[in-house]
């Protein structure tokens, strides 16, 4: 089950490695075999065109589609385990959460601490003390009691985020986080992960759209067309022109920013229209 | 929550000492405490006020609190499950179904209306049983509108076959009529062990489901991701809210909007966390129905106003203000 070269367990604690993994949607292939293996304390990065199976992957990973083939978690098949113990070991934030709109924000990222209760137990003393100590690392101290409703989108991030850690999972699963946020909001949010995940070595999974911000954050990525992988290593070597022009269908430039960081650019492929 | 309780027990002894034949509080603690193992009180007060209090207003005023208090957290648990703040006990058909029961018994000849109770307590658990088959079928999971759509349809066919039965019946029309409207008039001690069981084990378990329910609003997915079953909280809070629902009503009739008033009553006090919800919705409930119990027998006293429309009176206004107050709060749930 584990590998020979690994003494340490807590080596391959965050590891997660893909074998063949298949997913059909009813009779439609969306995710074709994908093979793949995410190191202990990695930030991956997903990215493809609308459809290419960036979220079907991580919602496997998640257990929320079934698929065929292995997936592994710390060397155990995730589709065996239990799914409170699955819970204890993954975290997912969906792309568009729900936030119940009377719920304190302590009661709300409480409900990270489920996986840890029994199924008739209540939270407690120690899970308040920890989730308030989350919401204060997040810089949320003020805003305890305050219902959702009157949060504003950046501080919902960070209260999902805080949800999500509450489940002390060595992995976390984001389903694009920067989505409907401006843009210091997105360099805010992906910073923070970061620290975090470099803070509680976290193994990061992330579908993102932004590959000027995916290039700054994450590890490696894995570039996916039509259900299977086609590119994966360092963003230096998976965002390149040819790769990105044939698989987001459309004509991109890359560029150098001062500091050498990969800026990708759309480019519209018609001239602009002059009324006159 | 403290203070939830305290009001119930000062309502306990108010409604308890108020009544056709006037007794003083005092009387009425006194009694009480007569009545406590280990304490062996000698009562000074007389026999017949120890009747009435003990035989006549005690068990009514308990039958009270064990029926409002369930039916006020049966509301919220289904308010819960289906995440719809209009969601009452009887959204599922368990009314229907118990109507249907109740009213087979009563015309039933040969003195098998003894068998009310348990026929309006099948009748609605198996009315809910059908539309939670049907509906969970239909969607393939067990909430959202299909499940609410099978209700409706179940309710109208056990209420088009009881309205048949009833109206081959007209001698019956007067006791199935009554029935449905709701009363705790008939109250006696035996009443209160029949359906105690049921209560507390149905409230034991929907206490127990209170965070869960909380998990359930964050979606299907996030509550997976946390290690729920969304499909077998569900099942398991709409049985036991069925259940305890059902045993309720069986020995009062079908009185309605507790369930919706009161949760929403403690929502717009207490904070919307289904972990203070449900016990506050179970305490306030009871206080509510004692006190309308109270109005049913004190408004037209000697006569009695059916707590059905006691409920009814004070619910459809507050009803319309829960919808209006709706609009400036967003989303009461």
């Amino acid at each position: 089950m584990v590998d020979d070269d690994v003494t340490s367990s807590d080596l391959v604690r965050g590891q997660i490695e893909l074998h063949d993994v298949l997913v059909h949607y009813h009779d439609s292939v969306a995710l074709n075999s994908v093979t793949h293996r995410v190191d202990f304390g990695e930030w991956l990065g997903l990215i493809g065109a609308n459809g290419a199976g960036k979220s079907t992957l991580l919602r496997a990973i998640a257990r929320l589609v079934g698929y065929q083939g292995s997936i592994r978690i710390h060397g155990c098949e995730t589709r065996s385990m239990h799914r409170r113990e699955f819970a204890r070991l993954v975290a997912y934030v969906p792309q568009n959460p729900q936030f119940p709109a009377q719920m304190r924000a302590i009661d709300y990222v409480a409900l990270g601490r489920t996986p840890y209760q029994g199924y008739f137990g209540a939270e407690s003393e120690h899970d308040r003390e920890r989730c308030a100590a989350l919401l204060a690392r997040l810089g949320m101290s003020h805003l305890i009691l305050r219902p959702l409703s009157t949060m504003s989108g950046g501080e919902l991030q960070r209260l999902v985020l805080s949800r999500a850690l509450a489940q002390e999972a060595p992995i976390l699963l984001l389903d694009e986080p920067t989505s409907a946020m401006d843009l210091g909001r997105r360099v805010e949010a992906l910073e923070l992960v970061d620290e975090l995940r470099v803070e509680r070595q976290l193994t990061v999974v992330s579908t993102l759209h932004d590959l000027t911000l995916a290039a700054q954050f994450v590890d490696r990525v894995l570039l996916l067309a039509k259900g299977s992988v086609v590119a994966d290593g360092v963003p230096d070597v998976v965002l390149i022109e040819e790769s990105l022009n044939q698989h987001f269908d459309v004509k991109v430039e890359i560029l150098r920013s001062t500091d050498n960081g990969i800026v990708v650019v759309p480019r519209r492929s018609r001239k602009k229209v002059h009324h006159d | 929550m403290l203070v939830a309780i305290a009001f119930l027990v000062v309502v306990i002894l108010i409604s308890t000492a108020i009544g056709p034949a006037d007794l003083s509080l005092s009387t009425v603690v006194e009694v009480l405490l007569s009545h406590l193992p280990l304490l062996h009180l000698h009562s000074s007060v007389s026999a017949l006020d120890q009747a009435i209090v003990w035989q006549i207003r005690l068990p009514r005023v308990v039958l009270a609190v064990l029926v409002g208090s369930m039916l006020a957290l049966g509301g919220a648990s289904y308010q819960g499950v289906f995440r719809n703040p209009l969601a009452d006990p009887y959204l599922l058909g368990v009314a229907a179904g118990a109507g249907l029961g109740a009213t087979i018994a009563i015309v039933t000849p040969s003195g098998f209306s003894e068998f009310l109770p348990l026929a309006a307590f099948l009748g609605g658990v198996v009315a809910v049983a059908l539309t939670y088959l049907t509906g969970a079928k239909a969607s393939g999971h067990s909430s959202g509108p299909s499940i609410i759509l099978a209700g409706v349809a179940v309710a109208a066919i056990f209420t088009a076959i009881q309205t048949n039965i009833q109206q081959q019946h007209a001698a019956d029309l007067q006791p199935v009529y009554s029935w449905i409207l709701g009363s705790l008039s008939v109250a006696t001690w035996s009443d209160v062990t029949l359906i105690l069981p049921y209560v507390v084990l149905s409230a034991a378990i929907l206490l127990a489901h209170r965070r869960l329910l909380d998990v359930l609003r964050l979606g299907e997915e996030e509550a997976m991701t946390l290690g729920v079953n969304p499909n077998r909280v569900r099942l398991v809070v709409v049985a036991a809210a069925t259940m305890g629902t059902a045993a309720a009503v069986s020995v009062s009739g079908l009185i309605g909007f507790v369930g919706i008033i009161v949760p929403h009553l403690v929502r717009l006090t207490a904070n919307a966390s289904y972990r203070v919800v449900l016990p506050v919705s179970l305490v306030s409930g009871a206080s509510f129905l004692v006190l309308a119990d109270l109005c049913a027998r004190m408004v037209d006293a000697p006569g009695e106003v059916p707590l059905g429309v006691v409920t009814a009176f004070i619910g459809g206004p507050f009803f319309i203000f829960v919808l209006r107050s709706r609009r400036s709060h967003q989303g009461v749930l």
